[in-house]
């Protein structure tokens, strides 16, 4: 009877995968509120903004018609993928480069005091400060953009790789060592998919940073894409134009943090399972 | 074959109280023996050195000093001749049931088409044969553990190590997988260590019971019980089982006495 019971698998109600993503919630949801809030904000700041001098200030409405202004003229676009260019190439490599140097340092006790201090030092280097130094190197063009927008998202991503490896359960490590598994496998097979929560945890701190180094790139090496829309406008009073690439930057580095949280439950559908360890 | 020795095994660990390194002592000159086809219980109270025994075992710590062999050969490192399981299972929670027995096959250098029929069939004989797809998160704490037995055994070992393998499962979840236990030993005749700090396991399904005490051993007793074992609620209400427990009670309660 028991042996039944126990064989038996659980009604798909009970499964730990479901109460593992319940949030606890009031009767209203989430995106409702989030809703109401941005409807709140914009509300407000149209109320009180015709009211301020527009030299020092601006409104949604005057945004709204500066953004079909530069988006009807072509100039927006054009801006648009002048910008996007460096920062998918910047921020790609920092992914290629940051996650396998975070899992050779957080695996290897020599490269971890050979090179961990450098990582931990980059995280928080003042690249603006090296900007200049790095137009010499690199010169004003492409090449000078990915770098900077390389190095401020490649050190999240390597330190939280880095802190994910040595958070991998040592029994699963064991798992691997007790099938004679070589330890290339336990590191791809057992210690990649174990740290991939960290990995993506990493990959979502550099988006942000990996956006701010795009505008900083376009402010100081040659001007162009949205940080040169920014610059001319603000140059020319024009308050409202600025606006318009601030809050596209915005809105991008929102969409981009929901896709990557969608790779993340598409990629590590398990980490319910890692996080809320449960044996019964 | 499947014979297991441990001789005069000493295990010394380095423990830092305080800014002092003292030495603890794990394991001091354990020898006992699994004959081929046997159960073996290393049972104790928690911190006796039972687990670091079976670790050594299995290759997963070194010994100090003494060795252990496998048929007559050291053992050094892991090895496909031992299978593992884990007191928590330990499945890999991002592969499937299927997957996770397969991972042990595959390391053993198992492909093609036989790697999923045997992967298949061990999940079969632990009665997981409808669940082969599921992850560990949608199985139950049962389940789980006859996946890490499937995923042991399908490397065909000549020993099965265990480290309380049923500790964390519920008391009926724990009878069932007991008797299941003594039947896929019955069926596949294997060797079996298994450590446990529970009596009635012990005594249920091992033939021979090693007490540890302090990391050294302090006795080990045959088990009177004739197998096979079919019905262990019978088994439980023989005066043997009893008798038994009673010792193994009296092993334990004398080892806890002589620490003050």
């Amino acid at each position: 009877m028991v042996d039944a019971l126990d064989r038996r698998p659980p009604p798909v109600e009970s499964q730990t995968e479901d109460a593992a993503v319940v949030v606890p919630r009031g009767p209203v949801p989430s995106w409702l509120i989030t809703t109401g809030s941005i409807v709140f904000v914009l509300v407000a700041w149209q109320l009180c903004g015709p009211f301020i001098n527009p030299l020092f200030g601006t409104y949604p409405t005057a945004i709204a018609a500066a953004f079909w202004k530069l988006a009807s003229s072509g100039k927006l676009a054009a801006a648009l993928a002048d910008s996007l260019r460096p920062f998918a190439a910047g921020y790609a490599l920092a992914i290629l480069v940051g996650v396998p140097l975070g899992l050779v340092i957080g695996r290897s006790r020599v490269l971890e005091a050979a090179i961990g201090i450098y990582v931990t030092a980059g995280f928080a280097m003042p690249l603006v400060a090296l900007v200049p130094l790095l137009v010499l190197w690199l010169g004003l063009g492409f090449a000078v953009k990915v770098a900077i927008i390389f190095l401020m998202s490649v050190f999240p991503i390597c330190i939280n790789t880095w802190l994910g490896v040595a958070a991998v359960p040592k029994t699963l490590i064991e798992v691997g060592k007790s099938f004679v598994a070589p330890s290339h496998v336990i590191l791809r097979r057992i210690i990649l998919p174990a740290t991939l929560p960290y990995i993506m945890a990493g990959v979502r701190l550099a988006l942000g940073r990996a956006v701010v180094a795009m505008v900083i790139a376009e402010f100081f090496t040659s001007i162009s894409g949205l940080g040169a829309i920014i610059q001319t406008s603000a140059n020319n009073f024009d308050t409202a134009t600025t606006f318009v690439p601030i809050i596209i930057i915005m809105l991008m580095a929102v969409a981009l943090n929901f896709l990557v949280g969608a790779i993340e439950r598409w990629v590590a559908p398990w980490q319910a399972e890692i996080a809320g360890r449960d044996q019964q | 074959m499947g014979e297991v020795d441990l001789v005069n095994v000493s295990k010394q660990f380095m423990l830092r109280v305080d800014g002092k390194v003292h030495a603890v002592k794990a394991l001091d000159r354990v020898s006992f023996s699994v004959h081929d086809g046997e159960i073996v219980a290393l049972i104790g109270p928690s911190g006796c050195g039972k687990t670091t025994a079976l670790r050594i075992a299995m290759g997963l710590e070194t010994a100090s000093a003494g060795k252990v062999t496998v048929d007559g050969r050291e053992v050094v490192g892991c090895g496909h001749d031992r299978g593992m399981v884990f007191q928590f299972a330990e499945l890999l929670p991002w592969l499937t049931a299927l997957q996770n027995v397969m991972f042990g096959l595959e390391m053993k250098g198992l492909r093609g088409p036989q790697l999923r029929a045997t992967a298949t069939r061990y999940l079969e004989l632990v009665g997981l044969g409808d669940s082969l797809s599921r992850r560990p998160h949608q199985l139950s704490g049962g389940m789980k553990q006859r996946v890490g037995i499937a995923r042991a055994l399908a490397i065909d070992p000549k020993v099965l190590l265990m480290d309380e393998p049923f500790g964390a499962l519920d008391a009926q979840t724990r009878e069932t997988m007991q008797a299941e236990l003594l039947d896929i030993h019955a069926r596949t005749k294997k060797t079996i260590l298994f450590v446990t700090h529970d009596l009635d396991e012990a005594v249920l399904i091992a033939d021979r019971i090693v007490v540890l005490k302090d990391g050294r051993v302090q006795e080990i007793m045959a088990v009177p019980l004739r197998r096979p074992r079919p019905d262990l609620g019978r088994v439980r209400g023989l005066p043997e089982f009893a008798a038994t427990r009673y010792r193994v009670w009296q092993a334990l309660h004398q080892s806890s006495d002589t620490l003050h």
